[in-house]
């Protein structure tokens, strides 16, 4: 326990630190912990044993709120910005779950990347209303009253980030633990247990659905915010894909899992680009394979940071 | 919205949706067959079409006739399909449990990524593209406007070939009967002394030559970029999924339903052309979960 | 006194077969009921509609006086049902403790997403019924390392945390070594006895049945051959020919 304590203290000074030694590099400790917020909430869903392949989305619907609110009202604080963003992700869901949380496995995801490519679509094409495939621009809002300069600014949306992450991460560990988190794993293993103890399991996989969309929500939010644009890739399939494949590649029996993944998933990005252009996305396919054929509870599984025990099948 | 409009839709709506009927039937028969949603799917299609274009630009060379110019196609579908399929089947799905939906899926989803990067170094970021089977086929008139024979005749015919071979192929060959039998329950085909090792390779590569065929007909008619793949592989999902996974019939009048839908969107509202597939997909799964023509199976305890 | 449960007129048929063939059934308050009858009689089924899992073609049936026909499982279950099934239905990655905390939420119905799942539960109770089923040393390990008789006890066990009215058991000592039946069989009863909880039990074994039921009743073919105190209903030729198999 004091492990994990000391390794997240290291892991956010180190980020801090290297945010704000070398700049140019804060905005990426923002995006990657943004994607690590986004897969915390696809995370949510997995111990459920649900794969949603369409979370994307709510990142965008969090990001054009953000725009079409900074548009409207361009003296809105940024704090406010990405609150509403966030609030606007968890009543999508809200309601999306409504439907959604009907289905299981295959048509769960299904359904989750319908709506998706929906919504993604529209966002490409009603032009006039979100600017197309070029998005909308978000011109640098003030923070807490104050007006930055562009490094200032960054700098504190990287406090702000990290903030976000140790809270929620905190918070987002301490359900999984709770009797409404571990109800959600018992929808993974055995849903007519559940039902027959009179819970009911639709309204417990809502639950973790309207947490899972607001997580995401959240990371879109701040994206935007940061990025200064929110653009309808945002919410393409293959966005919401990375997103599996890091809550897959960190593992999904803990909330280090999430951050664990993004840190490697960037790290091969990174190489990549830097020795082998033009290879990233097979040396993370190559990845991926890897770790679900050798460690399928991903890395927290093999840190073995457990909040539920997973069994070796017996022979 | 006149007669002569509507004609013209449906007609542009019939290729597209013969497309979209050899790309999900490949995807539709594989998960039918062995319960795996390829998501390399659509690098396939996408290796289907370089493939095609590559060919035929060699072929060109050597003033081909349009029999051996089209016949490139089915070439190169079948060389892809037959080197993925196989690859993707027997070095990597075999090595996975059967039984959990989820895991081949995220194994083939990074396959897929894999494949996308291979593209490039294979065929890098410029367009490629392979128009000369489409000008040697010359025009038709319909309705006032004026069709590629190519689009409105050939596409829509291989695609209904296609139908009518396999279904052919499943009901009345011996290796189509292991075939529908592994479909209907796997276990018991084994106990009969099926080989449903074997019969999931024969799928997964008939399955990859179709969805590869699908890729290597329409590069004719397309500039093929990376993300084409990407692309694709969604309006096959719209397309399989509304149909009800693994039926076959069921992705023929789904095809129609959603290629159509597109094409008289692109007249009234072409906002909204995108949108279509992915509308009807949301609806047909709201109403109807398993699909339009899925048979709903009951849980036990 | 109310019974129970009750059935009127109760029909499952689906594509030609009847399942359950208008059964009329009361099971009264303190009883101790086994049901008796060949694979596929339909004791199964009728469990199955009795606790809202299936709907019946027709019919009525009623829990505690109150007509459950169109109600799930979730909602019979509140009204003091617990049951355990031919396969044990436990949370597999869950450890033997969790999964009996789990039933204890079940049973009070409050799912907070802040405090930890075993704050919230009485864990007096959950070490007394870890206690009773004698898995004290168990509690950590994963319902998945358990053997099969410890897992139709934890089974039994979870349905217990429930506090229910009725306990009903689908082939309780079914896969459980014939050395430990008559144990596992003297534990829940004893259990139940304590609690005051009516049991309805499918059971295969003779012994058991002779042993633990107040009352049998012998399914055939969709129908209730037969239904009174052990000794008479064994006694039956019907029974004895077609239930259990000794001509």
């Amino acid at each position: 326990m004091m492990m994990i304590r000391i390794g997240i203290a290291v892991a956010v000074a180190a980020c801090l630190a290297l945010g704000l030694a070398v700049p140019w590099i804060k905005t990426t400790v923002i995006v990657g912990v943004c994607y690590a917020l986004a897969a915390l909430g696809v995370t949510v869903l997995l111990r459920a044993g649900q794969i949603s392949f369409g979370h994307a989305m709510y990142a965008i619907i969090a990001g054009y709120t953000v725009g079409f609110l900074a548009r409207a009202f361009p003296q809105l604080d940024g704090l406010v910005l990405i609150f509403a963003g966030t609030l606007s992700s968890l009543l999508a869901g809200a309601v999306i779950g409504l439907f959604v949380v009907r289905y299981r496995g295959i048509f769960f995801g299904m359904l989750n990347l319908a709506i998706s490519m929906v919504l993604y679509s529209l966002a490409s094409k009603l032009f006039d209303i979100t600017g197309g495939s070029d998005g909308l621009r978000i011109t640098r809002p003030a923070l807490l009253g104050y007006e930055f300069e562009r490094a200032g600014f960054e700098s504190a949306m990287l406090v702000l980030t990290l903030v976000c992450a140790l809270v929620l991460g905190w918070w987002v560990q301490r359900y999984f633990k709770s009797a409404a988190g571990e109800a959600l794993a018992g929808v993974k293993t055995n849903e007519t247990r559940l039902e027959y103890l009179g819970l009911s399991t639709y309204r417990i996989l809502w639950n973790g659905y309207v947490l899972s969309a607001g997580l995401v929500g959240l990371s879109g939010s701040l994206f935007a915010v940061v990025q200064g644009l929110v653009t309808p890739e945002l919410g393409y399939w293959l966005r919401s894909g990375e997103f599996v494949f890091i809550a897959i590649l960190g593992g999904a029996s803990h909330v280090l899992g999430a951050f664990l993944g993004t840190f490697v998933f960037e790290c091969v990005r990174l190489v990549a680009a830097a020795f082998l252009t033009g290879v990233w996305q097979m040396l993370l396919g190559i990845t991926l394979i890897v770790v679900i054929l050798t460690a399928p509870s991903g890395i927290a599984g093999l840190l073995r940071l457990h909040t539920i025990r997973v069994a070796r099948q017996t022979a | 919205m006149n007669l002569d409009l509507l004609v013209l839709a449906l007609a542009d709506g019939l290729s597209y949706a013969g497309l979209l009927f050899l790309v999900a039937l490949g995807l539709t028969l594989i998960f039918g067959v062995m319960g795996i949603l390829n998501v390399a799917h659509g690098s396939l299609y996408a290796f289907g079409g370089y493939t095609a274009a590559s060919l035929s630009g060699i072929a060109i060379q050597w003033d081909p006739s349009t029999v051996l110019l089209l016949a490139c196609l089915p070439a190169a579908a079948i060389v892809v399909g037959v080197i993925l399929g196989a690859a993707l089947e027997i070095g990597l799905l075999r090595r996975v449990q059967r039984g959990d939906a989820v895991v081949p899926l995220l194994i083939t989803f990074a396959a897929f990524m894999i494949f996308e990067d291979l593209q490039k170094l294979l065929w890098g970021t410029s367009p490629y593209s392979a128009p000369e089977v489409v000008t040697r086929l010359g025009t038709i008139d319909v309705a006032g406007g004026t069709f590629n024979c190519y689009q409105l005749l050939l596409i829509p015919g291989v695609a209904l070939a296609a139908y009518v071979l396999l279904e052919f192929f499943l009901k009345r060959t011996n290796l189509g009967k292991q075939v529908t039998a592994v479909t209907h329950n796997r276990e018991v085909a084994t106990a009969l002394g099926i080989n449903a090792k074997r019969i999931g390779l024969v799928t997964f590569v008939l399955g990859a030559v179709l969805g590869a065929l699908g890729g290597a007909l329409a590069a004719p008619t397309t500039s093929l970029l990376p993300g084409v793949g990407t692309d694709t592989i969604v309006l096959s999902f719209a397309v399989v999924a509304t149909a009800g996974l693994g039926q076959i019939t069921g992705a023929l009048i789904a095809a129609l339903l959603i290629g159509l839908a597109r094409s008289v969107a692109v007249y009234m509202a072409p906002e909204l052309e995108v949108v279509v597939p992915y509308l009807i997909m949301v609806i047909v799964l709201l109403v109807r979960p398993n699909g339009l023509f899925a048979i709903a199976q009951a849980r036990k305890i | 006194m109310n019974p129970l449960v009750r059935t009127e007129a109760l029909k499952l048929a689906f594509g030609g077969v009847v399942a359950a063939d208008g059964i009329d059934f009361v099971l009264h308050e303190g009883e101790r009921l086994a049901v008796i009858g060949a694979n596929g009689a339909g004791k199964t089924t009728f469990i199955n509609i009795c606790t809202g899992f299936l709907k019946p073609t027709s019919g009525k049936v009623y829990f505690d006086g109150r007509d459950v026909t169109n109600l799930v499982p979730r909602e019979i279950v509140r009204l003091g049902l617990g049951r355990s099934f031919q396969l044990p239905q436990l949370f597999l990655d869950h450890t033997v403790r969790q999964c009996l905390e789990l039933a204890a939420a079940g049973r009070s119905n409050k799912l907070g997403w802040f405090a930890p799942l075993s704050a919230v539960v009485n864990a007096g109770e959950v070490d007394h019924a870890l206690e009773l089923v004698g898995m004290r040393e168990r509690a950590n390990d994963p319902a998945s390392t358990l053997p099969e008789g410890q897992r139709k006890l934890l089974d039994v066990a979870m349905a217990l945390m429930l506090k229910p009215k009725l306990l009903i058991m689908d082939e309780p000592t079914s896969g459980v070594a014939s050395e430990d039946k008559h144990e596992l069989m003297a534990t829940v009863m004893r259990a139940l006895e304590e609690r005051k909880v009516t049991s309805w039990f499918v059971e295969h074994d003779v012994d058991i049945v002779s042993r633990y039921a107040t009352r049998v009743a012998a399914w055939i073919a969709g129908k209730i051959a037969a239904d009174g105190p052990p000794a008479q209903v064994m006694a039956s030729p019907q029974v004895r020919r077609e239930v259990l198999g000794i001509s």
